[in-house]
């Protein structure tokens, strides 16, 4: 698995390397306003001047390190990924034990099913305007809305995860003597973990759409924030350069997950790519 | 009162599906002393699996009752330790931690869950598995962890639902002659359910012959043949064809049934 297939990455870069040349074509021809495409090359001129710190460093406040991550992408990464991570937390946090409890009881999916139902189709966009009316501007309103996008992924599977647990796992387990919370806790929890973690992952995916969302109407930094504001000064390039970073942390998150899902999941059958 | 490990008495069980009941169970009764290997034979539908799993206390019979070291069966317990066809090991603990299960569940001290599950490791041949999971090892492996883990509870009984049936024949032969060393040995009492008319009679002490719904007993016997058994034996075999003309007998009202029941649909 740590062997690198250099032969499909070869194959795998094809693709990209024809539509930046085409692209790059196309600037370099002036066939388009470079305010509306701005050619490779600008895009990653500006990507790296993003990425590097605005002022010469003062030796009497800044240590190398600080100085090195003072750039304004450092800055605007780091505040969206805080705002992802702790929004997840939040909505993720609260589905765990809610979807836990309806999945496990008959009773208590009775009592909140019928308004999960009815919230879940609502997406966090729609929270916007409330989102600002109760918590005002800044980050509250930005974690409002991502952890309710992370909420409802880990909620409905969570619940699905305890309701689909093989029966044969429970008789085996309340053979062996096992019974009420130790049934629960050492076989249903993880039986269930599999759907749980896919949870996870669609949520983490929602709360990084969100976050984007968020930062445009309510915060002052992070990645959302500063697509925007470039175009409000038609910093085409700068836009571009923000979105590839956004797909480049997405994809980072994605291939974190994927190593915790395998790692946590070593047990399962069929996973082993 | 005797002093049957298992009594079963008058025990019926009723299954409603929609507009029609089946009567899988009717009637039963058993007494199987203590230490005795009993197998239960029949064909699929005779209601075989269902005595069993209301022995085990998971489907309580419709009528009549079932005790066990005399006190009646309710619900399922470590004391009447069950082996699965489908294994049902948990597939996210390691083998080790499958035969500990039952142990850390009574709070039984780490040490001593440790010497125990060492020991059966070893008594199956494990010993070398211990931290795989159970999607690592063959179907003959998972299912001496299945029977590492009912021994771990060292209850006196054991029950066991076809739990070789899904093995390759030469499998199966090792993991019958490993059961009744492990048998003798620990002197457990065995219910053991099979179609397998060889199996029943190379493991069993006695077979009991069940018929096709209603599930009734139709033969009840004892294996007095010197163990281990000679499946090649002119006694192995003449008993072999007395089984298998009860068995077909009720293999054929079964086929009759689904040809009947197919012909209404």
């Amino acid at each position: 698995m740590a062997r690198i297939a250099w032969r499909e990455v070869g194959v795998g870069l094809v693709v990209p390397a024809v539509v930046i040349a085409v692209w790059q074509l196309v600037a370099q021809k002036g066939w388009v306003n470079p305010q509306v495409l701005p050619s490779p090359l600008a895009v990653v001129t500006k990507w790296i001047e993003y990425l590097l710190p605005l002022q010469a460093r003062d030796p009497a406040t800044q240590s190398w390190l600080g100085w090195a991550l003072s750039g304004e992408l450092i800055h605007d990464s780091l505040g969206s990924l805080y705002r992802v991570v702790v929004g997840f937390l939040i909505g993720g946090g609260l589905a765990l034990p809610i979807g836990l409890a309806m999945g496990a009881s008959a009773r208590v999916y009775a009592w909140l099913n019928p308004l999960v139902q009815l919230l879940r189709p609502i997406p966090p966009i729609a929270y916007i305007p409330l989102s600002i009316l109760w918590f005002g501007l800044g980050n509250p309103p930005a974690v409002f809305l991502i952890a309710l996008g992370a909420f409802f992924p880990v909620l409905m599977n969570t619940i699905a995860g305890v309701r689909h647990v093989d029966g044969i796992y429970l008789r085996a387990a309340r053979n062996l003597g096992a019974s009420g919370i130790t049934l629960f806790v050492r076989v249903i929890l993880p039986a269930a973990v599999p759907y749980i973690l896919s949870g996870v992952r669609i949520g983490i995916g929602t709360a990084f759409i969100v976050v984007i969302v968020s930062e445009m109407i309510a915060v002052n930094n992070g990645l959302g924030f500063r697509i925007l504001e470039a175009r409000e000064y038609f910093w085409s390039d700068k836009i571009i350069a923000g979105m590839i970073t956004i797909g480049m942390i997405g994809l980072a998150i994605d291939i974190i997950m994927n190593r915790i899902n395998n790692y946590l999941l070593r047990w399962h059958r069929g996973l082993e790519n | 009162m005797s002093d049957a490990h298992i009594v079963v008495s008058q025990v019926s069980k009723v299954f409603s599906t929609g507009e029609r009941d089946v009567v899988a169970l009717k009637d039963i009764n058993l007494e199987i002393p203590r230490g005795q290997f009993v197998c239960l034979l029949g064909p699929s539908g005779c209601g075989k699996s269902t005595l069993l799993n209301a022995v085990a206390g998971f489907a309580p019979p419709s009528s009549g009752q079932i005790t066990a070291d005399g006190a009646l069966v309710t619900a399922p317990g470590p004391e009447r330790g069950m082996v699965f066809q489908e294994y049902a090991l948990f597939p996210w603990m390691t083998v080790a931690d499958n035969v500990a299960f039952g142990l850390e569940i009574k709070w039984m001290p780490k040490a001593e869950i440790r010497d125990t599950v060492d020991k059966l490791l070893k008594m199956l041949s494990l010993g070398d598995f211990r931290n795989r999971f159970p999607k690592d090892l063959s179907g003959g492996m998972r299912q001496r962890v299945a029977i590492a883990r009912v021994l771990a509870l060292d209850s006196p009984i054991m029950l066991m639902d076809e739990p070789f049936g899904a093995l390759d024949a030469l499998t199966r032969r090792n993991l019958q002659d490993e059961l009744l060393r492990i048998w003798s040995e620990l002197k457990k009492t065995i219910i053991f359910v099979t179609h397998s008319i060889e199996e029943a009679i190379y493991l069993a002490d006695r077979i009991v012959v069940m018929t096709y719904r209603p599930g009734t007993v139709k033969r009840d016997i004892l294996v007095d043949l010197p163990r281990l058994r000679d499946p090649a034996a002119p006694e192995f075999n003449a008993l072999k064809r007395e089984l298998g003309q009860l068995v077909m007998e009720e293999q054929q009202r079964h086929h009759h049934d689904e040809l009947r029941l197919a012909a209404v649909d």
